[in-house]
């Protein structure tokens, strides 16, 4: 069975999402009320690490397309940490890296939220 | 290693819950034809996001007794997939002579599954007409130049 999980934690002021997994069509939804409690909670400092997460489809990058604009305009913004070569592969096909922040690790986007 | 032609079929009920199902049969069928994990990634993600469309797109809400029809030909040199709905059709010159930026300027998804779909499969034709059934049609090479894909990447 392949399963799909977020889990979560706060460091300052940035949440961190950690998603594991396959996030395709049919589990996408979850991670969007997950991103939908943190938005109407007013949290607007989102990372999302990818270090578990085996498997993404377009379903799930239109999660993040879904929220970005919103959060921008509060200030905030969606970071993105930790793929490995064949997820990054499928956001770079789709033209993601130009307009999301993609970084190698976790500490990295930690940084640039805090900066 | 395969002779000749064969053909694999699966028919399933078009919901999300299946694309797990679905993406293993292509996976194994992928394998069995001798494409590397890199190829068989790429035919699987494919496949999701034409089913995923279907789903989606192809039927209405409110009907949930809908199947999808995969088949996979496989010979020496090549893998063809036909994905098949009976759903509502969709004008697919509209869809195809967007591109990925404009769907990316306007935040919609609907277009994102579509131009995955031609940059991961080496053949892509869609058949569409409102009303009536649609199928995609994509194909994957084995051999490029007379040789493995997987060596001539080399």
């Amino acid at each position: 069975m392949e399963s799909f999980e977020v889990s979560k934690k706060e460091d300052g002021k940035v949440v961190i999402l950690n998603i594991k997994g396959y996030l395709d069509a049919h589990t996408a939804p979850m991670l969007e009320n997950e991103l939908q409690q943190l938005v109407d909670a007013g949290k607007y400092n989102i990372l999302v690490n990818f270090s578990e997460l085996l498997y993404i489809s377009s379903a799930g990058l239109g999660v993040f397309m879904g929220f970005i604009e919103n959060i921008r305009n509060n200030e905030g913004d969606i970071k993105l940490s930790d793929m490995n070569s064949k997820i990054y592969r499928v956001f770079d096909l789709l033209g993601f890296p130009t307009l999301y922040d993609i970084v190698e690790e976790e500490q990295e986007a930690l940084k640039k939220f805090n900066s | 290693m395969i002779k000749e032609k064969e053909k694999y079929k699966l028919k399933i009920p078009s919901k999300t819950d299946n694309l797990e199902i679905i993406r293993s049969f292509v996976s194994h069928v992928a394998e069995l034809v001798g494409f590397d994990a890199d190829e068989t990634y790429k035919i699987e993600l494919a496949v999701d996001e034409a089913c995923a469309n279907v789903i989606k797109h192809a039927y209405e809400k409110k009907d949930t007794n809908h199947q999808i029809d995969l088949v996979i030909e496989i010979d020496v040199q090549k893998l063809v997939i036909y994905i098949t709905d009976q759903g509502k059709g969709f004008d697919v010159e509209k869809v195809l002579n967007k591109n990925v930026k404009e769907y990316l300027a306007e935040m919609r998804v609907g277009g994102l599954g579509i131009h995955l779909i031609k940059a991961l499969m080496d053949e892509v034709e869609f058949i569409s007409k409102a009303g009536e059934k649609t199928q995609v049609k994509m194909t994957k090479y084995l051999m490029k130049n007379g040789q493995l894909e997987s060596i001539a990447k080399e």
